[in-house]
């Protein structure tokens, strides 16, 4: 016997003790997917036969099954099942995740099972509790297709017929997962069968004038019908032709809309009120023959509730589709493809009030749906409603996919009055329609355990312990969280150089890239300032149209952990306005044909974010070790003049002595005092992306060409221009330039080099390289190792540092952050683009030596 | 760092019998955060100085802990004053290669010993919290004379100001063994800060270079608590030893102070009393505080019976751990328990677990959220969470010009990003309730001012059904 269950489904097997269930099971089906009560048994009471244990078991396997059922995987119970109250649990379950069930009843003779039972060492049951189960499967078998399993009931009625039946599983009919398109995606047609055609033209569909040749397309795209081809409309028959002649064909996959499901009860002889159209399709379709109105009910009730397409990239249904739906079957999961998600009550203009499943969406898959008449189709979290309401004179409008083009033709004219107007104003939305507007974010797209899927590199995971911490900051301390389409990632120093005197030096940082196979690089001078994101729109619409910030400003700039850089609002708004009118100069919105532009930059001074710290920490070490050591080198000084043995101490504190001024020296150069903005620097260094485009295909000499036209375009100097330089790592004297300018640059106190492969994303032996390492200067690094770290009994010591984990966090938050750019010029979710930029802010927490 | 001892007694160079080192060598120690160094700069029949050089190792000092990992420090530490500073390694060296000058052992000129000597000691550096006022309170009662010098922070930028630092001379005619007690104990006390960690051990070193003197310093409170780093319970135990508190009237003495806050009932009090009775009389029994803080409100909500359920929500973790704490949860019966229940959580985030509660409490949180913030906050709370209830309290800026140490335009509170006047209240409270579907109620809490108004506007939102 073949046995066809559908993938996934709730297989049941019901068999009384003995009769050959577990053995079945065995037989047919992977370890992992059985469950059986017997071992449920021993789970909770270690003994498998313990039947004061059955309660808790059962709780057990229920438990487990939810669990696979909601990960969509098949799974097979055995357990007598034999009575009907345990059977419906198990409906209850696969009701509830909207699963298919399939009962195989182990119909074995009663002597049999009898025999076996007496046969266990383990068990035995008295004659009369098999007897009793026998009784009970035998008045269940006729009832089960009306308990739930309605076309997957089996029947095995002798051990042959048990040993010799065979599984065949079927993907389930929403499953489309192999089609790939290209696909042309069609909202609700309701008869507008001329604007049908003129859009299919439109899209490049050849219409053979012959009747019976099927329409084609010559890049072998196909059209998805989201249903509601019926009603309301002036050529009902027309499109019902066309449409079945496609679906026929296969040049076309079509859902089912609830208008065509309430024509096809209309036709079957139901009775149904003819309301919202339906009478003037039933009267188009007056003059037709039995024959095509069998044909139509036949044709809507065959079809599928809704579609998995292109691997389960793409969903397609009427009225839309939930997560936890998608490729479910079950009526509630029908029922919501044809009507969508509703209170149950309706609204002042009759119609049912929707619930906003789309505004909760949080699915990977991109869901395409109909149904309910919209203006201008709108993305929301990955969902797109594309009715734009041809019957009731909008237009009719198609997805292009994968493009993501939206193609309209419009309606000739008002075919059909709504009932509620549709909004004309493209201002005034329902809460759902614009996210951007709203920016509601929910708690579960943040906290937690999170694991991110980038184009990048892989999936990378957030820790729950340091989602905690991310989550006050931005709630806290962060700019408007629409405004976080990235953050920078941390940069790990060059590898720990072996030459005396120094802790960092540029050669090493030549070497590590040399290593990795690349060819050349690009030093920058890095700034001793602070890391700065800023965005520049080109004015306050965009602001509000791109951003979703109802803002008084042309942009923003935010520090590296997604703050507010600038406390007065009048120095950012300046800032922003400087830039802005250099971009204006440039025609940079042209050039780069768009309306903002983000920008990756240092900002000096220092002092404008680390006031703070160099007055609390910074400047006190500087005084007390002075002074300190002065008096110290004085009385050592006392004591020698004395004649007595004072060892090398007196020559160790003078160098001391120096280390310490050099150290003030440091701190020093990086602070003046802000008071206006001409006492700002800005430094960018990456072009990172505009409308559409993430710059990362573009070298850094690309990105320093562009960036140094727009700081010579700026005014009053505000841009500061970063030095930098080309090395070609095969070729010494290129790298020896490079190395005295480092020397030079940092000898005067300057922070050093960050050296970057040339292009901007490159691939190394193991991943992606490091996007960049720091050198920074040896006199530098005394404000970060401490003022004497150049003692070589100090010096020594810290060279022995790791750097891996430090690089491996530069990699993931880089990953992150180019991922978050992505998402957002995709047009992607907020959530999806907050998720990426929460996740780098939570594991800037991560415990990495800041000293690195 | 650098501390000097010198004597004019006659001969001076007793000095060396006292402290156990010989004046004409220079002399290292290993002490296990560096070396420190004893040699004379002078050394002659009428004056004699002895230098006592702390060289602290300090790239070991951040490495001190083997388990400790580095990454927990943050970078102020690895740049920080401690090697060069006197602080409480200057105490533990001097405990370390003073051991018998510190005890008051002199094996061969015992007479030396009991001898009050005209001393004066020097320190290169020593931070004083408190200032130079606290320096002289803390050594002119034991007899010194304080010489003291303040240091700038940095004379490139003479705007940012002195530094916490002195260069401390003290002056005094004792037994040396007192005058270095006096030192390890009080430079500490001056720091205000400890290198290891302070437990019971810690009072009974005070205990040792204390009996003598410590309970008659006026100040011996401030000197203890700060000495154990303000633990309560170790600086109590301390002062009951120091004969200070007897072991009776020692748990009497917490309940009346805790009596005497009570007695003064506050604006925060007078609030929370006011948020509660809203609540009760709204009927709600399940019920949520949005913005918990450390749970002030949570325990008045619990003891009333009448709220079957209450959780607090607050988006900082470690305040809900304090919550927690304070709330002794732990410690709860299993029925009390299950009533309370804290989550963290943000209230610009939609958030399923606050929904179908029948009241909230939104006590001054608003006016900390960034106003870009509120439109956010407005769709979690009453579009999606909507409780039937909602008391939400905020400052009323016009009240500000009653405070007196509030300048004109101020804030009360550093963090507060707004502060709304009546007017401005209203209006916002208005609109979420023709958006919402809310109707609302003001109430006035705190002293009313005629033409300015209450300190605290409390706004009492009801669904409309």
């Amino acid at each position: 016997m073949q046995i066809k269950i559908p993938n996934p489904s709730l297989v049941i097997l019901i068999g009384p003790s003995g009769s050959g269930k577990s053995t079945f099971a065995k037989q047919h089906f992977k370890s992992t997917e059985i469950l059986s009560s017997d071992f449920c048994r021993g789970i909770v009471s270690d003994d498998e036969n313990d039947q004061s244990a059955t309660e808790d078991a059962f709780d057990v396997l229920h438990y487990i099954a939810a669990k696979r059922l909601a990960a969509g995987r098949l799974t097979v119970i055995d357990a007598t099942n034999v009575q009907v109250e345990a059977r419906k649990k198990l409906q209850d379950l696969a009701r509830q995740y909207h699963y298919l069930t399939v009962g195989i009843v182990m119909n074995m003779p009663a002597k049999l099972c009898q025999e076996r039972n007496e046969h266990r060492e383990d068990r035995n049951f008295k004659p009369y509790v098999i007897r009793k189960q026998i009784s009970q499967l035998r008045r269940s078998i006729r009832s089960l297709r009306r308990e739930g399993f309605r076309n997957f009931v089996y029947i095995l009625s002798s051990p042959e017929e048990a040993e010799n039946a065979e599984i065949v599983r079927q993907p389930l009919w929403t499953n489309l997962k192999e089609y790939h398109g290209p696909f042309d995606i069609i909202g609700d047609v309701h008869g507008c069968y001329d604007e049908l055609i003129l859009l299919l033209v439109e899209l490049g569909y050849e219409i053979p004038s012959e009747q019976g040749t099927p329409i084609s397309h010559p890049d072998g795209r196909k059209v998805v019908f989201l249903g509601d081809y019926v009603d309301r409309g002036p050529k009902v028959v027309n499109v019902l032709k066309l449409v079945m002649k496609m679906h026929q064909d296969g040049i076309a996959f079509c859902v089912p809309g609830n208008h065509d499901v309430k024509l096809a009860r209309a036709l079957r002889g139901k009775n149904v009120t003819t309301t919202h159209g339906l009478a003037e399709s039933l009267s188009q379709l007056e003059n037709e023959s039995d024959e095509f109105r069998e044909q139509i009910a036949d044709f809507i009730e065959g079809l599928i509730s809704h579609y998995e397409l292109d691997d389960g990239k793409l969903v397609v249904a009427h009225a839309g589709m939930k997560r936890e739906y998608q490729g479910r079957a079950s009526g509630r999961v029908r029922e919501f493809a044809l009507y969508g998600e509703t209170t149950g009550e309706t609204d002042e203009f009759g119609l049912p009030i929707r619930l906003d499943w789309a505004e909760e969406y949080r699915g990977d898959a991109t869901v395409v749906y109909g149904h309910t008449p919209v203006n201008e189709p709108q993305w929301i979290n990955r969902t797109i409603n594309i009715d734009t309401g041809c019957v009731f004179g909008g237009n009719l409008t198609a997805l292009r996919y994968p493009e993501k083009e939206l193609i309209s033709i419009a309606a000739e004219k008002t075919y059909y009055e709504p009932a509620k107007p549709l909004i004309e104003d493209d201002t005034v939305q329902s809460s759902h329609e614009s996210y951007l507007n709203e920016g509601v974010l929910d708690i579960t797209d943040v906290l937690g355990k999170r694991i991110i899927n980038t184009r990048l590199y892989r999936s990378i995971t957030i820790r729950e312990e340091n989602t905690i911490p991310a989550l006050e900051s931005i709630s806290r301390f962060a700019v408007d969280p629409r405004w976080l389409i990235y953050l920078p990632p941390t940069m790990s120093p060059s590898e720990t150089s072996s030459k005396p005197d120094f802790l960092e030096h540029p050669s090493d940082a030549f070497n590590y890239y040399r290593n990795q196979g690349v060819p050349s690089i690009i030093w920058q001078e890095k700034h001793m300032g602070s890391r700065a994101i800023v965005i520049v729109c080109k004015d306050q619409t965009i602001v509000q149209r791109r951003f979703g910030i109802p803002s008084e400003s042309i942009g923003v700039c935010y520090t590296r952990n997604g703050r507010p850089f600038f406390d007065d609002i009048d120095l950012e708004s300046q800032l922003l306005k400087q830039i802005k009118h250099a971009i204006d100069k440039l025609d940079y919105w042209e050039k780069l044909d768009t309306d903002w532009i983000c920008l990756d930059c240092e900002l000096m001074p220092w002092s404008v974010k680390a006031q703070e710290l160099l007055r609390q920490q910074y400047a006190p070490v500087g005084v007390a070790g002075s002074v300190s050591i002065s008096d110290a080198l004085a009385s050592i000084e006392m004591a020698k003049n004395r004649d007595i043995d004072t060892v090398d101490m007196l020559d160790d504190f003078v160098k001391r002595q120096n280390a310490v001024n050099e150290y003030i020296k440091s701190y020093q150069q990086y602070c003046w005092d802000v008071e206006s903005i001409s006492d700002i620097k800005l430094a960018p260094f990456h072009l990172l992306a505009t409308e559409s485009k993430v710059y990362i295909n573009k070298d850094h000499l690309w990105h320093m060409e562009m960036l140094q036209e727009l700081c010579e375009a700026v005014e009053d100097d505000i841009l500061y221009l970063t030095s930098y330089g080309l090395v070609t790592l095969s070729d010494e004297n290129s790298e020896n330039t490079a190395i005295e300018k480092w020397v030079e640059l940092t000898k005067k106190g300057g922070e050093g080099f960050v050296v970057k492969p040339l292009d901007f994303i490159t691939q190394g032996k193991k991943g992606i390289v490091q996007p960049a390492v720091k050198c920074r200067g040896r006199e530098y690094l005394r404000i970060i190792y401490g003022p004497e770290y150049t003692m070589p009994r100090y010096l020594e010591r810290l060279r022995s540092r790791g750097l891996s984990k430090k690089r491996s966090l530069a990699i993931r938050e880089f990953t992150l952050g180019i991922e978050a750019l992505e998402r957002f010029v995709r047009n992607e979710p907020f959530s999806k683009v907050h998720e990426c930029v929460f996740g780098i802010l939570a594991l800037e927490s991560e415990s990495v030596d800041p000293r690195l | 760092m650098l501390l000097t001892i010198t004597t004019t007694h006659t001969p001076a160079t007793d000095l060396g019998y006292l402290l156990h080192k010989h004046p004409d060598r220079f002399q290292s120690f290993n002490i296990n955060f560096g070396n420190a160094y004893v040699y004379y700069p002078e050394a002659n029949e009428d004056r004699c100085t002895a230098a006592f050089l702390l060289d602290i190792d300090s790239v070991g000092l951040v490495r001190r802990n083997p388990g400790q990992s580095v990454a927990n420090i943050s970078l102020a530490e690895y740049v920080n004053d401690r090697p060069y500073v006197a602080s409480s390694f200057l105490s533990v060296a001097i405990a370390k290669v003073f051991s018998s000058a510190l005890s008051g052992k002199c094996k061969d000129r015992p007479e030396l010993v009991d001898k009050p000597l005209p001393l004066s000691v020097r320190l290169s550096i020593l931070p004083c919290k408190g200032g130079k006022k606290f320096l002289h309170r803390l050594f002119e009662p034991l007899g010194y004379k304080v010489i003291s010098e303040r240091h700038q922070l940095d004379e490139k930028y003479p705007q940012w100001g002195e530094s916490r630092y002195y260069t401390v001379t003290l002056e005094n005619t004792c037994k040396l063994n007192t005058f270095l007690s006096h030192l390890y104990v009080l430079i500490p006390v001056l720091d205000d800060e400890k290198h290891y960690w302070v437990d019971e051990a810690e009072i009974e070193k005070l205990i040792r270079y204390g009996q003598d003197w410590l309970s008659e310093h006026p100040d011996h409170e401030i000197i203890v608590g700060r000495y154990l780093k303000h633990q309560d319970r170790l600086t109590r135990q301390a002062l009951t030893q120091l004969g200070d508190i007897s072991e009776e009237e020692d748990s009497e003495t917490i309940i009346s102070n805790e009596e005497q806050v009570e007695q003064k009932i506050g604006l925060n009090e007078q609030r929370l009393t006011k948020v509660v009775e809203v609540l009760k009389e709204s009927g709600a029994q399940r019920v949520i505080d949005l913005g918990c803080g450390e749970g002030k409100l949570l325990r008045k909500l619990l003891s009333e019976k009448q709220f079957t359920e209450i959780v607090g929500l607050d988006v900082a973790h470690q305040t809900l751990k304090i919550a927690h704490e304070r709330l002794h949860i732990d410690r709860m019966p299993d029925k009390q328990k299950e009533r309370i229940n804290l989550i963290h959580g943000s209230l610009i985030y939609r958030d399923k677990r606050l929904e179908g509660y029948d009241g909230a409490a939104i006590v001054e949180v608003i006016e900390h959220l960034d106003p870009s913030r509120l439109r956010a906050f407005e769709r979690c709370i009453f579009e999606f969470a909507s409780p039937k209830t909602i008391v939400l309290t905020t400052p009323n800026f016009e009240y500000n010009q009653k405070f007196e140490n509030l300048s004109d335009g101020k804030f009360r509170h550093r963090d507060h990003r707004f502060e709304w006047t009546r007017d401005e209240f209203k209006t916002w409270s208005f609109r979420i309730c023709s958006e919402y579907k809310y109707t609302v109620e003001f109430h006035n809490i705190g002293d009313i001012d005629e033409t300015l108004g209450s300190p605290t506007q409390m706004a009492v939102f009801t669904r409309s059904e």
